[in-house]
């Protein structure tokens, strides 16, 4: 497929080439091991590609999600895929030949401003993988600045985070990664931060909201880690500061993000959206590609990837990181929604999530039995203690077209009857109260 | 010309306060009831204020201003820019995937876990490896994930003295850059006057504290490593395992196995020899395969078909861990699903004959004029190096600018670094033997301009929307946001 060369074609070109045939030019590849037998299924034209794949998107159930844990569905205005599925975009190479490629680089400028202004911190990476490993890279970033060995994390750090991270620093020498608790509340028991905060320790991380949706006294965390003489690299939902105080407010030094609810869909997970921030001070530290402004030869604004004396290809084994491909598209996705929204329509989506979770919390806290399990102030995201266990709830509600949320249990011990619960601005007064009902069932 | 519209301003440039290009439903609260003041911020982001169709032509002409595969030849080595059919796009953006949540219920989501199972099966087929994770979200974190897998391969043996990794001269970046980040010493070993591993370098260098012994193949400089059979077994005499970097597998899909060569890991790159879209930069996915031995040591989870029903569930008890949040990149997977899809066990061998085929025909056409710097048969690319002696002082850089103006992207250069002014040139498959001779023309031209004005091409491009950029200039003092 997709072969344009005729067997016309195919003998000029040998000829030019002064071989024979095509095998010829294989020859290098032990002659016995050319051509294995493939055993693979009957190749499909494009229509009966179109009916097969179809037919597997058609085997997927459509939920009314109330599923988040890390991936949030929101509503993508159209103009958002209509501009980024754009050939001049979607076929576009890593921009390396600046003059050719002006279109990426400011997309990534613009993406890059962005970031910045909503985290409020100094300076932005044209993307990383997704949020849990640009979360690593934070981390690894910290063991370089400060060269202590201990990484205390929040307990409630995404599960799927903790396992990146782990992988991730598991080969540096002597560093230990440390949980600090929650309190009753569903946020950090501050006291215990305290005490376990060191002079060893080299950072702590810091989600807001953390995984049970809680917001964090991040001012009250912040200044606890600065005494300790340690950095502090923030987790956040890049949505949810349309309203709330930024990373960059509460002093952190590195902030990531998952950027999907920024006009990517959630795709079973992938490709997310590492949003990797830091202050002005560790930009150096940062890890793979940056666009900054530079002059051409008459003088005119111009954008090249810059500060590339920390990438893998200048500095191979003594590069800040491996990372070379990034998540270029989902940033172009991210700018295009942001600049659509703009401050007041990302403050109104933000609002309408605050209004659409606390509506759903309080409409499932009045069903008996069921009960709001933390105190703290949240933004989308809540826990709700069930009278039974959480994958049973699950399975109820799946019979009734609904995605219940994501159970507990299997991460945190004693919280088998735990779902956590999402509501995005993409549900309805009426989704709301349809969900409750139908938790009145259980 | 004066130019009346300002086409190259940012958008907050373009930005009017009150603009804006979305509204949602009103709320019954606002922020401030919900939340105490301390959690919630203190001033608006400065994020642009432009209405839908500012919007849409702000990135309308941004996109203008970029070449693209759809539009340009890319003739970038290393980089497999082939064609991306369209029909992988409006499959992959069905909305039976694309709003398929990660944790939803496994009975909800059966679709998307049987096209990443018949994906892994497929990827075990051509490559003959014995399972296949789709986790890494790109090739260097498949690389990083390969190098994991047999750190937790060798702990798990006890064989806690290997410590090193090998890496050729002529590695991508990524490679050494990957060691490191997996805790290992990077021993580098220079090739032989060939241009392939000089085994003698490699035997000197194995030892038994040699972890892996990574290699791309074929290599960076085109060329397949006619040895790869002895030099696998001496890596395994080592008691070192042989990561296959994948990275250039488009010259040996369909046509041979690296499971045949004795490698005991691979990635392979689906935005480069599966067609999945480049992005401007990515995503990419970069799924490794493991032979049996090291399997079990693969990030988890992996999709499983247990009783009729796909999975994630698998225990993976010797698993390294994750790489990522969730299971991978998706949408990428998926496109490259439909690529494997669309061709057979007769048919697949066709896509490296015709891309061996492509990159000798330049190669050879070129000849004379810009000489490869290793004068043998070539796989999927050829490398190309500039004589001095010819150039009039023109560099590979000036070559690669000049090129733009001729309508074609550069081909990567000063890659690899032991070919000096190294032009890598790999067109792959999908262009047309019409498109390959007129890039061959536009370097027949840039050859003779370098003899009779190389000034022309010393101060190429002069068709772009810029004219060359001074790239120290940015990093002396960074402006990297408005």
């Amino acid at each position: 497929m997709f072969i344009p060369n005729t067997p016309e074609d195919r003998k000029e070109m040998l000829a030019k080439i002064g071989v024979s045939s095509v095998t010829e030019l294989l020859a290098q590849i032990p002659q016995d091991l050319l051509y294995p037998v493939l055993d693979l299924p009957k190749a499909l034209t494009e229509p009966e590609l179109a009916a097969h794949v179809r037919a597997l998107a058609a085997k997927n159930k459509p939920l009314k999600n109330f599923i988040g844990a890390g991936m949030y569905e929101h509503f993508i205005p159209a103009a958002v895929g209509a501009l980024s599925s754009r050939g001049e975009f979607l076929t576009a190479y890593t921009p390396y030949q600046a003059e050719a490629s002006q279109g990426t680089l400011q997309t990534i400028y613009e993406f890059q401003s962005c970031m910045c202004a909503l985290l409020e911190m100094d300076a932005a990476t044209a993307s990383h993988y997704d949020g849990a490993t640009a979360l690593a890279e934070a981390v690894l970033a910290c063991l370089r600045v400060n060269g202590r060995k201990e990484v205390l994390i929040s307990a409630a750090l995404h599960p799927h985070y903790k396992e990146v991270l782990k992988t991730y620093t598991r080969h540096q020498p002597g560093v230990k990664i440390t949980e600090s608790p929650l309190g009753a509340d569903g946020t950090l028991d501050l006291t215990a931060l305290k005490e376990k905060l060191s002079d060893k320790t080299s950072c702590f991380v810091l989600p807001t909201p953390n995984f049970f949706g809680c917001l964090e006294r991040a001012d009250e965390v912040s200044a606890l880690v600065r005494q300790a003489g340690a950095l502090l690299a923030a987790a956040v939902n890049p949505l949810a500061l349309g309203v709330l105080q930024t990373p960059g407010a509460f002093g952190a030094d590195f902030a990531v993000a998952e950027g999907q609810p920024l006009g990517n869909a959630v795709n079973f997970g992938g490709p997310g959206l590492g949003i990797m921030t830091a202050k002005k001070a560790y930009m150096r530290q940062l890890p793979g590609r940056i666009v900054g402004i530079a002059k051409d030869k008459n003088g005119k604004r111009s954008f090249v990837l810059t500060l590339q004396a920390r990438e893998q290809h200048i500095r191979r084994e003594k590069a800040s990181s491996n990372i070379c491909s990034n998540e270029a598209l989902c940033a172009l996705n991210a700018v295009i929604y942001l600049t659509l929204l703009g401050p007041r329509g990302l403050a109104e989506a933000a609002e309408l999530n605050l209004e659409r979770a606390h509506t759903l919390a309080a409409l499932a806290g009045e069903v008996p039995g069921f009960k709001v399990k933390f105190t703290a102030p949240y933004f989308n995201e809540f826990v709700l203690e069930c009278p039974a266990p959480a994958k049973t709830v699950i399975k109820k509600l799946e019979k009734k077209g609904i995605g219940a949320g994501y159970a507990l249990g299997a991460d945190f011990k004693g919280m088998e009857n735990c779902l956590l619960v999402c509501a995005t601005e993409t549900k309805t007064e009426e989704d709301l109260k349809a969900y409750a009902d139908a938790l009145r069932g259980i | 010309m004066e130019e009346i519209l300002k086409h190259d301003e940012l958008s907050i440039e373009k930005s009017r306060p009150g603009r804006r290009g979305i509204r949602f439903a009103a709320v019954q609260k606002h922020a401030a009831q919900y939340l105490p003041a301390q959690y919630l911020r203190s001033a608006a982001p400065r994020l642009p204020e432009l209405g839908e169709f500012e919007t849409v032509r702000h990135f309308t002409r941004l996109s203008q201003l970029n070449y693209c595969l759809d539009g340009q030849f890319y003739p970038l080595g290393s980089c497999t820019m082939k064609y991306n059919p369209k029909a992988y796009d409006a499959l992959s953006a069905l909305p039976g995937f694309t709003q398929a949540h990660p944790f939803a219920p496994e009975s909800a989501v059966q679709g998307t876990l049987e096209m990443l199972y018949r994906l892994q099966e497929l990827l075990k087929e051509v490559t003959g490896l014995a399972a296949f994770t789709l986790q890494p979200a790109a090739g260097a974190q498949g690389e990083l994930t390969g190098i994991l897998t047999a750190r937790a391969y060798h702990d798990a043996r006890k064989d806690f003295k290997r410590t090193e990794v090998i890496v050729p001269d002529t590695a991508h970046g990524t490679n050494p850059a990957t060691a490191n980040m997996a805790g290992y010493t990077v021993v580098n070993i220079q090739s032989a006057p060939d241009g392939c591993v000089d085994k003698e370098a490699l035997q000197n260098a194995l030892s038994e504290r040699t972890a892996v012994v990574m290699l791309t193949v074929p290599n960076t400089v085109g060329l397949f490593e006619k040895d790869i059979r002895e030099i696998a077994d001496m890596v395994h005499k080592a008691g070192a395992l042989f990561y296959m970097d994948g990275a250039n597998f488009n010259a040996l899909i369909g046509a041979a196995k690296p499971a045949d060569f004795g490698a005991d890991l691979m990635h392979l790159n689906l935005h480069k020899t599966f067609a999945a879209p480049h992005g401007g930069g990515g995503p990419g996915s970069g799924p490794v395969g493991a032979a049996a031995h090291v399997a079990p040591f693969l990030p988890k989870p992996m999709v499983e078909l247990k009783n009729g029903k796909y999975t994630l569930s698998g225990k993976m008890p010797k698993s390294l861990g994750k790489m990522k949040a969730f299971f991978g990149n998706i949408a990428v997977c998926l496109r490259g699903y439909c690529y494997l899809r669309q061709f057979d066990g007769r048919t697949l061998k066709e896509v490296a004959e015709n891309a061996v085929l492509n990159a000798n025909y330049v190669r050879a056409a070129l000849k004379g004029k810009f000489n490869a710097y290793f004068d043998a048969v070539c796989m999927h690319e050829c490398v190309l190096s500039l004589n001095p002696a010819e150039m009039n002082g023109v560099h590979t850089s000036d070559v690669a600018k000049r090129l733009l103006d001729y309508g074609f992207y550069a081909p990567t250069i000063y890659f690899p670094l032991i070919v000096p002014e190294a032009m890598m040139i790999e067109p792959t498959e999908t262009e047309s033997k019409e498109m390959l001779d007129a890039f061959i023309s536009a370097m027949e031209k840039i050859y003779a301009e370098i003899q009779s004005e190389p000034q022309t091409v010393k101060d190429a491009p002069h068709g772009q929307c810029v004219s060359r950029i001074d790239e120290v200039s940015a990093a002396r003092q960074p402006n990297l946001r408005w």
